[in-house]
Parts: structure tokens; C-alpha cells; sequence
């Protein structure tokens, strides 16, 4: 459903003495107030609205929003699947909202967040599980965060050998974060590129291995949706020379069940729990990237840990000596913790391994419904994502961006565009297992339709989208001229 | 499954139309010594079976205490409207705006937040938010670290330990120099401070109010730390900035705080929402996502994410941060809560707390052996010396009902004895008379 356009600004809506909210009157008696020199002198430029007038402008810009709940998006990399519903009803309880983070440090106080310490604890023991790791930090509130964090953990476990190590390896195909997150711990980081059957090139990887190189960087199954069966070889190699392996997690959702990084030789991982375990990507965040170690990592995670006593309490240990320290002010973004140990407990075992399946169902589907249609540069069984080109239509000038852009004319979030950057023009897409077969064939339908439209009528694709409250927008004057906040 | 709504007959025709007769052959690339060794997790639960499992552990949690804990994070109450809105799964189920034709709610939404971040701190640009205050002070000491090409930082040791600690967590393996300044009577030194304020000096990182309450009116330090060429950063409590001098007013160059006050729960330490706001010099300097308005080919208003040539999608290695995300639900909460309670509202709810705290000073300062430091003028909270360790006390005032406040001893030394209490608008005159007699009573 398209809102109305030409949406006013919250603050061009502003009528002086209206009020959306009140504290009432205050039941203690009045005291002398501060000094002016430390009062603001300023006005705020808040807008003064009823409750109706701020619900209705929310209300209203809620529905400019393609969301998961109101279409498909075959999003590469980014996992837009179903986030239940029932979870965000368990996040709410008060227990769990309403606790404040410092009672477990308390004096005694450990006993009055034992169902928090024990959602932490379970979950940690859970992802263990699923992933083959020894233990996990909870801490990392974002994925990228919880790449910092590993590339932390991987120089506190060399330092502590008396070992500087200088680089980082990544592939070419890796996700921009990777590179950004080895470069901010401090490390220098060498680029493997891909070789024409879509892997790292052994070849490449190999020359610039050496005992300088702390970790390699992987995503597996890798940003072209396909697992490298030579990942342990890959692991092998790295360990020899004594560098660690570090999974980014981004892709988890193919393996749950199939393979697990532990056993795979991976050293270090993050899970991005707003992809695999279903929490909802909430416009951009919050998320949460707990990070899982091997054994020989255990002792650099960040403090605290949650730890279970004899008697089947819970407590907080802050004694690590090794430890890297904190990396966040608590145990994580709790809430978004909660709701995927919400969802992993509903889903269980044979949930989870089903999950894997549809997933990689979905994604062959599509890949072989669209591969007459667009080029497909690695031509294989692939695993939760395919990856197309649209270097066809490009040449009769429609670009992936305008296939973008069209899709979202027809109701679609449009798949990852422009992204592995080894593809030209790439079209990243992602189904995810809870798109039904209909929801697939619909989809694909109209991807066949642009790939006809491209051929004989380019210019109705390369002007989409027309049925939006807006146009394409000028992102040149956007960044040329920084217009950031409204001025009154 | 209930999420995945393929039937037995989708399976078999899906299969058919890939060339394939199982599901496992399509993991085929899977070796099969690369298996699991092991995948020992519980079967499947219902509904039901899972949100009674998970509500009797949230009523393990204490949370019928009455709440005189601060230390960064506030009890504050959450209008509806504002669970109204976040609740619209057309935002929480979206995705990052990286779309900006089917995503303007959202990007709207963030536009009128950075306007609310800018004019809450009196600062020229605020990005789309970050993970939490922590997180955010350290990016801010990286950027004055990359402005200015120097590497010392001076740390008053009025910001809160947790802050200062991830910031020596996050720079352990950089060439980063911290010299912390001590607090006297409550107040960051003067003295002390410009002893080591020199060109070499990156950052002077304040809090306004400290972790002791106290507020002051940095100006004077600013305009010092200015002389040098060196970058002033305060990390604020935006409920406060209802009446406090806003950064901007004193001439911070970077403000930075936990924007969890603006209508976000507790939830035990997370999710939260770091914000961030800068002279307009240092914006591409800045980390993570910043919305802006342009217009469309018929000249009409929208909204995009730009700048994005500092950011790792683009940059990689060489981007200003590896931020690849924002709290873009929590900044939505922070946003709509300040559009209720609009520019009266703020400041009344400041003075709400301000006022409440005076009053519970008045009456903690009469209990016997209790003594009120009054050293410098307080916001919401303050620091109270008890005649004993404050852990025992803490201790015995939760059998009373009530968590009465944060152990400075625990982030102190030789602050044993000193409890930080802080009360909010939540706190009613009853309880705090209430939280007095039981203090007499467990000393």
C-alpha cells in the first residue's frame, strides 16, 4: 500500500502550545533551581504537537516503508526472513524490559536477574551447539561489532604467544566490513582475489600466506552463495602457519544443521542474530553479532561472562586475567539475545536443519528459474543466495540499478545490487526460507518480464519507479550540498 | 514448520524444476567428513510451550524493586504512543534504507532524529545513531585522533568507568596515549587537566553531568583545550540537556551519549542508542549512516543516505569506522518520544527529575550518620556517604524492596563507603520518604 506524499517534517507541523505529553504536578515541594551558567539558554526546536498529531506523522511515514511484513525481499546477504511475532510479545514482559543492567553487580544482587543470566547463559550454550565453537561472547551488539571483537580476540591470542602478527587475509568477494573492522583492530589486511569457478584463488592464497598473517576471513558459503569444499584445506594451510580462521557468520543460514564452522577449523565467528535467528532488522538495528571462539580462545573473551554454579545459579565472572576487557557496557543488546533464544527453543532441532533446506530450496529455485534469463557467472549449486548479472541488459542500457528500481514499482524490495563487487552489475538474491513457492513464481515472473522489457522497451525500465510518492533522487546534490537537519 | 510454508507438493515440483531428486543433493558440496560432529539441540516447542517457558524466567528477574540505580542508565517512564510506533512492523521489519524510494518513512524518520540530536546537543551535524554511548565516545576519540593527527587523550575520570574502559579495550592495539584527570570535590580539576594540555593532545573527553551527578559549565576548559588545536568532546545525558547547557552552548566540538533515557527500556543493558553530534567541520570525519534531503527528477523533497564514500561498503579497509549498522529502532523511540513530549515537555520532565532529586537530598541528608555531598550542584543524581560499606547496605535495602543505588567503591578506590543514588520522575514523594526510613532502618 503507497502512503500519501508530500510529507510534512514532524517540525513544520509544530503549533505553539499544544502538548503530546505530561508529567503532571509535581509531588514534592519546589526547590531553589540550578544556576543559570549552567542552563541552556537555547530553546529546543521541538516541535509542540497532540499525541494524534505525532501518531498520525509516524503512522503515516510507517507507510513509505517496504517492510518484510508488506513484501518480498529477495535481499542478498542481508537474510530477510519472517521475524515471529510471538517473540517481540516475550521481549515485552516486564521482567525482562524493565530490569536494570547494574542489579547483577550488586552486592547480593545476582539473585535478582537470574532469568536474564540464564537466557545469556542458555543461548551461549546454544550457539555452541549449533555452530561447533567452545564458547560465545554475547557482548557484540552488531555484526561489525562482532568482527572487531574477533580481530581483538585473534591479537590478544598472539600477543599473549609474544607473537605480533601484521595481516589480515581477506577474499575480494568478502563483505566491506571485513577489511574495515582488521583495519580498525590495527591490522593491515591482503586481498585473495577469486578465481573463474568462484573460489579464493588457492594459488594466490597460498603465496601470500606466511607467519606475518594473523587470521583469514571467510565467509562460507561465500558472498557468491557457494561452499567452498576446500574451506578445511584453506583452515589447514592458515593453521600450519599459525594464523587463525575467522567465519563471518552473514551466511549462516544455509548450514544450520549441515555444517558447522567449529568442525569446519574456524578459530573465531560472529552470528548476525537479525539474519539467521529470525530478530528483526528494525529499519538498520539494533542487531546483535555474539562471537564464538575454539578452545584456545576461550580465555581472551570480553568480561563479564555468565557463568553457572554448582548449586545451578547463575552468576557473573568478571576474573578473566587474559581477558581483552569490555567491549560493550553490559551482556549485549539483551533484548535482541531473548527473542532469538525465543526463536531457536520454538524451532529446535528439526526446525532449524528445515530452515537450512527450504532456504537452499528456494534459492536453486530461483536461480534455475532466472538463469535463461540473466547471466548467471558461476553456474552451480548454490546455497542460500544466487547471484546474477545483468551485463545482458546493460547492453541495451538498463543497468541493475534500474532493475532495481523497477522491482520496487512492481512491490518488491529489489535483491543486493552491485554487491560481491568481483560481479559486474550483480544481482544478489536471497529468498529465504519463509517465501512460499507462490511468493517465488510471482517474483520470478516479473524478473522474466524486465529481462523481455530490457530487450524491446528499455526506457520503461530505466525510468522506474513511477508509482512511488517520489522519484529517483538526486544523491549527487545530496552529498554535493549536505542538507543533514531541518533549520526553522 | 508455522514459518515455512512449503507443502509437500511445492517441495517435490521445486525439486523437479532444479533437476534434482532430494533436498541433500543440493548439499552435495558439503564433504561429508565436513558434517557435524554433533548438532545436539532440543526438539521443536509450540508457541505457547515457549512464551510460558520464557515468562516464568522473566519473573526470576526483580524487577518490583523500586529503582534508585542510575550510573549511566535511567528508570524513566515510556509513553504508550511511543510502543505504538515501534510496534508498526513496517519499521521494525524493514530493512536498512539503502533504498530510498520504498523506505522514505524510514529515512524521514532519521532525518527529523539527527534535526532533534543537533538541537538537544546545539551541535551542527548528528549522524544516524550508533550501538550505545560507549561505543560512541570511543568513535568520537578516533575521529579526534584522525582530525587532528595526534595521539594523546585526556580523560576526566568523571566519565563513566564503563565508558572509559571500552575506550581502552577498543585502543589497546593502537598508539593511543590516555592520561585521566582525577575528580576533586566532585568537579573535573581545572588544574589538574591543563598541567597536561599540550599540542600533542587530541581530545579532552568530559561528562556532563559526571558519573557523580554533578553538574558544570565546561566553557572555560573548552576554550583552553581550543589553544591547542586539540578537540573537546562531551558525553551528555540527554534527558538532562531539558534545562543543562548543551554542549554546543559551551563549544564542544563532538557530543556523544546513551540516548537511552528518550524512551527506551532498561532491557538489561540492551539494545541502547549511542548518539552523536559535530561541528559541522568534522562531518566526514564522522562513523556511521547520516541521512540527507535532496529532491527527485520532479524537484520534489526526499530523503537518501549520503556521505556514504567515509563507509565501509564503499571504503573498505580504508573506511572512517567498520560500522555497518545504526539502532535505528531505538533512535525511531528517541525520536518519537521527544516529538510528544515536544520542546515544553523536555524541559518539563527535566525538572521533574532535578526537582525530585533535590527533594530525596533533603530527606536522605536527615537520616542519622547520612551525609549528602553538596560539594556542586546535581541533576537527577547524587552521591551520599554512609557510615558503613555501601555494599552492605545495598545489600540489606534490597530485603527493603528497594535497589538503592550504584556502590561508587566498585569504580572508586577509597569510595567504600559512598553510595550514587538517582531518582527519577518515576520515583514518587512517598517512595523516597519510603527509601529514607528503610536506609535508618538497615543502618
Amino acid at each position: 500500500m503507497k502512503g500519501p506524499s508530500g510529507m510534512k517534517l514532524i517540525f513544520e507541523n509544530h503549533v505553539e502550545g499544544r502538548k503530546g505529553f505530561s508529567y503532571g504536578k509535581i509531588d514534592v515541594p519546589e526547590f531553589k533551581p540550578l544556576a543559570q551558567k549552567f542552563c541552556r539558554k537555547s530553546v529546543t526546536n521541538l516541535a509542540s504537537l497532540s499525541e494524534l498529531d505525532v501518531i498520525r506523522h509516524y503512522t503515516n511515514l510507517s507507510r513509505l516503508n517496504y517492510s518484510v511484513d508488506t513484501n518480498f525481499y529477495p535481499l542478498g546477504s542481508c537474510t530477510m526472513k519472517y521475524n515471529p511475532k510471538f517473540t517481540e510479545r516475550v521481549a515485552s514482559f516486564d521482567g525482562f524490559a524493565q530490569l536494570h543492567p547494574l542489579l547483577p553487580q550488586l552486592l547480593g544482587g545476582g539473585m535478582l536477574a537470574q532469568g536474564s543470566l540464564e537466557v545469556l547463559y542458555e543461548t551461549e550454550k546454544l550457539l555452541s551447539e549449533i555452530t561447533g565453537m567452545s564458547a560465545f561472547t554475547m557482548q557484540p551488539l552488531a555484526g561489525a561489532h562482532g568482527e572487531l571483537t574477533g580481530a581483538m580476540l585473534i591479537a590478544a591470542y598472539h600477543k599473549d604467544k609474544g607473537d605480533r602478527r601484521k595481516y589480515i587475509i581477506v577474499p575480494d568477494s568478502s563483505h566491506g566490513t571485513n577489511p574495515a573492522s582488521a583495519a580498525i583492530a590495527g591490522y593491515e589486511v591482503k586481498v585473495i582475489p577469486t578465481g573463474p569457478d568462484g573460489y579464493m584463488d588457492l594459488n594466490e592464497y597460498k603465496k601470500q600466506l606466511n607467519e606475518d598473517v594473523a587470521a583469514v576471513m571467510l565467509t562460507c558459503p561465500d558472498t557468491l552463495g557457494i561452499f567452498n569444499p576446500a574451506i578445511k584445506e584453506i583452515a589447514d594451510m592458515a593453521h600450519e602457519v599459525g594464523a587463525l580462521m575467522y567465519y563471518d557468520g552473514a551466511n549462516l543460514n544455509a548450514l544450520l544443521g549441515k555444517a558447522r564452522p567449529g568442525d569446519l577449523g574456524f578459530d573465531v565467528m560472529h552470528i548476525n542474530l537479525h539474519k539467521t535467528f529470525a530478530t528483526p532488522h528494525g529499519g538498520g538495528g539494533p542487531g546483535a553479532g555474539p562471537v564464538g571462539v575454539s578452545e584456545k580462545l576461550v580465555e581472551f573473551l570480553p568480561i563479564s561472562r555468565v557463568v553457572r554454579r554448582h548449586d545451578g545459579t547463575y552468576a557473573l565472572d568478571y576474573q578473566k586475567r587474559k581477558s581483552i576487557g569490555y567491549i560493550a557496557p553490559f551482556y549485549g543488546n539483551f533484548g535482541v539475545i531473548l527473542k532469538a533464544y525465543a526463536y531457536i527453543l520454538r524451532l529446535g532441532k528439526e526446525g532449524l536443519v528445515q530452515v537450512a533446506e527450504l532456504a537452499v530450496l528456494n534459492a536453486n529455485y530461483c536461480r534455475v528459474k532466472l538463469k535463461d534469463y540473466y547471466d548467471l557467472p558461476v553456474d552451480r549449486t548454490c546455497m542460500h543466495e544466487c547471484v546474477f548479472s545483468a551485463s545482458r541488459q546493460v547492453k541495451n542500457g538498463v543497468h541493475a540499478l534500474d532493475i532495481a528500481k523497477y522491482l520496487i514499482d512492481k512491490g518488491y524490495h529489489p535483491p543486493t545490487i552491485y554487491f560481491p563487487m568481483i560481479v559486474k552489475e550483480a544481482l544478489m538474491i536471497e529468498p529465504t526460507e519463509t517465501e512460499s513457492k507462490e511468493t517465488l513464481d510471482v517474483f520470478i515472473e516479473v524478473m522474466i518480464e524486465i529481462a523481455r522489457l530490457a530487450k524491446e522497451n528499455p526506457s520503461l525500465v530505466t525510468q522506474a519507479p513511477i508509482t512511488m510518492p517520489i522519484k529517483r533522487l538526486d544523491e549527487t546534490k545530496a552529498a554535493r550540498e549536505p542538507n543533514l537537519r531541518w533549520k526553522p | 514448520m508455522s514459518y515455512t510454508p512449503h507443502t509437500q507438493e511445492d517441495i517435490k515440483e521445486m525439486l523437479k524444476a532444479i533437476g534434482v531428486l532430494s533436498i541433500d543433493e543440493l548439499f552435495k558440496d558439503i564433504p561429508k567428513t565436513l558434517r557435524p560432529k554433533s548438532f545436539n539441540i532440543p526438539s521443536r516447542k509450540s508457541e505457547f510451550e515457549v512464551t510460558e517457558q520464557l515468562r516464568k524466567l522473566s519473573q526470576k528477574n526483580a524487577t518490583q524493586l523500586t529503582n534508585f540505580v542510575g550510573a549511566g542508565f535511567y528508570d524513566h517512564f515510556i509513553p504508550a504512543a511511543v510502543d505504538a510506533i515501534v510496534s508498526r512492523p513496517e519499521f521494525y521489519t524493514a530493512y536498512t534504507p539503502y533504498q530510498p524510494e520504498c523506505s522514505q518513512g524510514w529515512l524521514q524518520a532519521i532525518y527529523e532524529y539527527q534535526t532533534i540530536i543537533c538541537d538537544l546537543t546545539g551541535l551542527d551535524v548528528s549522524n544516524a545513531s550508533l550501538y550505545d554511548g560507549g561505543t560512541a565516545l570511543y568513535e568520537a576519540a578516533m575521529m579526534a585522533v584522525r582530525f587532528t593527527g595526534r595521539n594523546k587523550i585526556i580523560m576526566d575520570s568523571g566519565v563513566n568507568l564503563i565508558y572509559r574502559t571500552m575506550l581502552y579495550t577498543y585502543t589497546s592495539n593502537l598508539s593511543i596515549e590516555f592520561v585521566e584527570i582525577p575528580v576533586v570535590h566532585g568537579q573535573s580539576s581545572r588544574e589538574e587537566l591543563f598541567k597536561y594540555l599540550d599540542d600533542n593532545t587530541a581530545a579532552v573527553i568530559l561528562q556532563n553531568p559526571n558519573f557523580f551527578g554533578a553538574v558544570d559549565d565546561h566553557s572555560d576548559v573548552v576554550e583552553k583545550v581550543h589553544k591547542v588545536g586539540a578537540l573537546a568532546i562531551a558525553s551528555v545525558y540527554p534527558v538532562s540537556l531539558g534545562i543543562l547547557k548543551s554542549p554546543g552552548e559551551m563549544g564542544f566540538d563532538i557530543a556523544t551519549g546513551e540516548g537511552q533515557s528518550l524512551g527506551i527500556p532498561l532491557s538489561f543493558g540492551g539494545p541502547y542508542l549511542g548518539f552523536m553530534a559535530v561541528k559541522k567541520e568534522l562531518v566526514r570525519q564522522m562513523p556511521g549512516r547520516i541521512v540527507g534531503a535532496t529532491i527527485d527528477k520532479d524537484g520534489k523533497r526526499g530523503f537518501v543516505l549520503t556521505l556514504q564514500t567515509r563507509e565501509q561498503h564503499i571504503r573498505r579497509e580504508k573506511a572512517t569506522s567498520n560500522i555497518c549498522s545504526n539502532e535505528a529502532l531505538c533512535a525511531l523511540r528517541a525520536a518519537v518520544f521527544a516529538s510528544l513530549l515536544g520542546r515544553d515537555g523536555l524541559k518539563e520532565l527535566a525538572q521533574h527529575n532535578y526537582q525530585k532529586a533535590e527533594f530525596a537530598k533533603e530527606i536522605i541528608s536527615q537520616v542519622s550518620g547520612v551525609e549528602v555531598k553538596r560539594s556542586s550542584p546535581t541533576f537527577n543524581e547524587f552521591t551520599v556517604c554512609l557510615p558503613q560499606h555501601a555494599d552492605e547496605v545495598v545489600y540489606r535495602m534490597i530485603d527493603k524492596g528497594f535497589a538503592c543505588g550504584f556502590p561508587l567503591g566498585r569504580f572508586y578506590k577509597g569510595m567504600d563507603n559512598y553510595l550514587l543514588v538517582a531518582v527519577t520522575e518515576k520515583r514518587t514523594k512517598e517512595e523516597i520518604r519510603r527509601f529514607a526510613d528503610s536506609l535508618e532502618a538497615v543502618l
